[in-house]
């Protein structure tokens, strides 16, 4: 529960010339369809980092080119310097994790067994070592659930560690994700709406955990339609509109843009300015 | 820990006979209670009674004051039947706070009803005429019918869950014993019963019994007392195989129904790693235990061996077995990448080409590796120094046939396999399979090797499905390749499915309820498959977790039912405490 748990040690000094995310070009075809153009993005150690932008703008199908779930047409994406395969494995190994917008829990499992799935690619006891028991496989399967029991304390669900993910409330829900992604050992989260159908205080308890999760020294990315949830956190925001990054700044610059407020209420949508319907992405972004 | 005194009671709340049962005239009375008393009292007199005239009928129930088998099952009813009375009201009452008597004494009730009637409608078909029964049968009867009476007019009373009910360790272990006992008599017992109508009736017994403890909830208890005493357990259930040889006085058909239970066991264990815990379907698993068959064969002493080399067996064990792997790699690793019924349809056709390549490689088509389909016959009994499995053995004074020690090589291979599948599924390996059977991109995308493990489940089952297949390439005595129809691939899938997917206990259950009824059942026989494909039917609609389910399959096939959810959590944490 408290800042010094680490979940990753920061790597590299925190200098715009050593970003700890560098894509470049990513653009996205579905046959005819762009979905994503051309778009850069850079993120700098310790920094969080928002993208928004109207519904089909996109952001998710970013997120995937980013992890690995699409290949994109065009492009690349640098983890530390290291071009990322497009292979979600691959990539979280490299020290990249996300969540996603609609969860998607290992819904039968217990909360610590989710966390402990998300330490899979750091632990390596294979067959053998599994069926014959030895004092490595015991010691790596006692840290296992002591990190994982740690990430739970962290997220605040200490308290739930054997409830099955598929009874927790809706929140937790979203927390437990965010433990099982903080598993892997990232230097770098993505989280896809980590606040959708919140309540008020919950998405408080959202920004905390995102800023404690900052402060143990990682990089966080975050979409998210809640407008003042992501002025308030992010250090810099991008505002995705059909596929091309149309403003990117503070959030004191992007908040202000004219063609910002021009994307989401100009275009003759139906949304509102401050939350628009979060849940309902298209269906091509959700593949 | 919260004692809920709930009438929720668990797993056994039937939302749908309580209307039904509520329209009893008298329910509730009190005459409800004395009427199911007597009605035990007169089914324990009236199986001391003579039952049949002729004494050639169903054993022998023709003698007063001497009950044979069949009469004591009733017996054994009639005292179940009193101690949960004893439990509704009277001495017993505290065992009555947790447990549900008055639904378990509906299904002894039940239970004797219906073994009476088929007890008699059996005696008098078997005779020919329904005078042969005598008045031991009918009071028996009337006492069952009292008894059903009087227990669907008892209301249940509210009790405690027995999940929470707090017992002496040494009061558990004697109960894991003592039921352990009874499942070695019961199966000595019921083996030894020669006519299919008297093992039906025994099944029956067994059935109602176990359904009214279910009802009871003991069950409920007993699986957490399980859990609580795992190694207990676990080392008494072994005791009582490698005992059971010893019950059967060295009758050789038994013991070879036994063995054949025991390999069709093994291999469906093996597959329950590739089905119950990575969720791949195969329908061609056969395939690797005919290829272990095959290499034990190859491999033998046989004169119709194709390969001069005669390495000893424990090597014959691992290449079979590797070969088998090298098999499960090779069809695996371009297939499984395709998922649920397009893996089934690869694998089933795999099944069919291992069958026909060992049909073909005679010398004509290839090279002369299997005597294509005259296969390999004469393979010779195994021998372990001067042990030679064909002979029999004397042990205390009781003879040990050639099955008999067949059967214990393959005990120690179930063993092993079990041993296997409970260490990979309580690993980092297991977990990893957990989370691809509930999402695969879910868990790919959280860093496991998704590919990677279920090439392992494929290649790990077959390993072991080939180990099996070199000791029954001795105990079968020849190989050939009709032994290896997709019929039997289908079988060990059944056996998975009714028993329990990912569960050791499931699996056993399954294959002995496959492959011992057939053999036992004669007159069955010939519709066993349209009984199993009816029963699979019904346990899909019903009950689709198997028989002895895993926990976490259940929630899987019960995917928005939040109360089950609940409830498996409360037993989870029960456990985890237990455990602790």
């Amino acid at each position: 529960m408290t800042v010094t748990d680490t979940p990753a040690p920061p790597t590299g000094p925190s200098t715009p010339d050593n970003p700890v995310l560098q894509a470049r070009g990513v653009t996205m075809r579905f046959g005819g369809l762009t979905a994503v153009k051309d778009v850069d993005m850079h993120v700098n150690p310790g920094e969080i980092v928002g993208l928004i932008g109207p519904n089909g703008a996109g952001k998710t199908t970013f997120f995937n080119c980013l992890t690995g779930l699409y290949k994109p047409t065009e492009g690349e994406v640098r983890l530390q310097g290291e071009v990322l395969p497009p292979k979600p494995r691959a990539v979280v190994v490299a020290g990249m994790a996300r969540t996603f917008q609609n969860i998607r829990l290992f819904a039968n499992m217990t909360a610590l067994e989710n966390v402990m799935v998300g330490r899979y690619c750091r632990t390596s006891s294979m067959a053998l070592t599994s069926i014959l028991r030895g004092p490595k496989f015991r010691r790596e399967e006692e840290a296992t659930r002591a990190r994982a029991q740690e990430l739970l304390e962290f997220v605040g669900l200490g308290n739930s560690t054997e409830s099955l993910a598929r009874n927790m409330p809706y929140g937790d829900q979203r927390r437990l994700e965010i433990a099982r992604a903080l598993a892997t050992d990232p230097k770098l989260i993505l989280l896809d709406e980590p606040t959708a159908g919140m309540n008020p205080q919950e998405t408080k308890q959202a920004s905390d955990l995102i800023f404690r999760i900052r402060d143990s020294g990682l990089a966080v990315v975050v979409i998210e339609h809640d407008m003042r949830f992501i002025f308030n956190l992010c250090d810099r925001v991008l505002c995705l509109v059909r596929g091309e990054v149309l403003v990117e700044g503070t959030p004191h610059e992007v908040q202000s843009d004219p063609r910002v407020i021009e994307a989401y209420i100009g275009g003759g949508d139906d949304e509102d300015e401050e939350a628009p319907a979060s849940t309902t992405e298209s269906t091509e972004e959700q593949q | 820990m919260s004692t809920s005194t709930t009438d929720l009671t668990p797993d056994h709340d039937d939302h749908e006979a309580v209307p039904l049962l509520e329209r009893m005239p008298g329910r509730g009375s009190a005459a409800a209670w004395p009427l199911a008393l007597v009605g035990a009292a007169l089914l324990i007199a009236g199986s001391f009674l003579s039952w049949s005239f002729p004494d050639d009928v169903l054993g022998d129930l023709s003698v007063n004051f001497y009950p044979n088998g069949l009469q004591l099952c009733v017996v054994a009813l009639g005292i179940a039947a009193v101690i949960f009375l004893l439990a509704y009201r009277g001495p017993l009452s505290r065992l009555g706070d947790w447990l549900d008597a008055a639904s378990a004494l509906r299904w002894i009730g039940l239970g004797a009803v219906i073994y009476m009637a088929a007890t008699i409608i059996a005696i008098g078909w078997q005779t020919g005429a329904i005078l042969n029964v005598n008045p031991g049968g009918w009071i028996t009867l009337i006492g069952a019918l009292l008894l059903l009476a009087g227990s669907l007019m008892l209301v249940s009373r509210n009790t405690r869950d027995p999940l929470f009910a707090k017992t002496s360790s040494w009061f558990e272990i004697i109960t894991i014993i003592v039921l352990l006992a009874l499942v070695l008599f019961g199966a000595a017992y019921a083996l030894g019963l020669e006519d299919a109508v008297s093992f039906a009736l025994f099944l029956l017994f067994a059935g109602m019994l176990s359904m009214a403890l279910t009802k009871a909830g003991v069950f409920t208890w007993l699986g957490v007392v399980s859990q609580k005493n795992r190694q207990v357990l676990m080392f008494g259930a072994f005791a009582v195989a490698f005992l059971f040889p010893f019950t059967q006085g060295g009758s050789d058909e038994n013991m070879s129904i036994a063995t054949q239970v025991l390999i069709f066991a093994a291999t469906a264990l093996g597959l329950n790693i590739v089905v119950g815990l990575a969720g791949l379907l195969d329908l061609g698993y056969i395939a690797f235990l005919g290829a272990g068959a095959y290499v034990g064969a190859i491999l033998s002493n046989s004169a119709f061996a194709t390969i001069g080399w005669k390495p000893p067996f424990i090597v014959v064990v691992l290449i079979g077995a590797l070969v088998s792997a090298i098999l499960g790699l090779i069809i695996g690793s371009p297939t499984l990448r395709v998922s649920g019924d397009y893996l089934a349809i690869v694998t089933l056709a795999f099944g069919e080409i291992f069958r026909f390549t060992m049909g073909n490689l005679d010398g004509n088509n290839g090279p002369d590796l299997t005597n294509g389909p005259n296969g390999i016959p004469a393979i010779p009994d195994l021998k372990f120094g001067s042990f030679d499995f064909g002979q029999p053995h004397e042990v205390f004074g009781i003879t040990l046939g050639r099955f008999a020690n067949y059967y214990f090589l393959l005990l120690v291979i179930a063993a092993f396999i079990i041993f296997v599948f409970i260490r990979l599924n309580n690993s980092r390996i297991g977990r990893g399979w957990v989370a691809i059977r509930e999402d695969e991109k879910a868990a790919e995308a959280m860093g496991v090797n998704v590919f990677g493990l279920k090439l392992f489940a494929f290649a790990g089952g077959a390993f072991l499905a080939g180990m099996a297949g070199t000791v029954k390439a001795h105990h079968d005595v020849s190989v050939t390749p009709d032994q290896y129809i997709f019929l039997e691939s289908a079988f060990l899938l059944a056996a998975v499915v009714l028993g329990g997917m990912g569960t050791v206990a499931g699996v056993l259950v399954g294959a002995t309820i496959l492959k011992l009824l057939p053999e036992k059942l004669r007159f069955i026989a010939d519709y066993r498959l349209m009984i199993f494909g009816l029963v699979l039917v019904l346990m899909m609609r019903f009950r689709p977790e198997g028989l002895i389910a895993s926990q976490r399959r259940k929630l899987e096939f019960h995917h928005d039912d939040e109360d089950l959810a609940q409830r498996i959590e409360e037993v989870h944490l029960e456990e985890a405490e237990a455990k602790a």
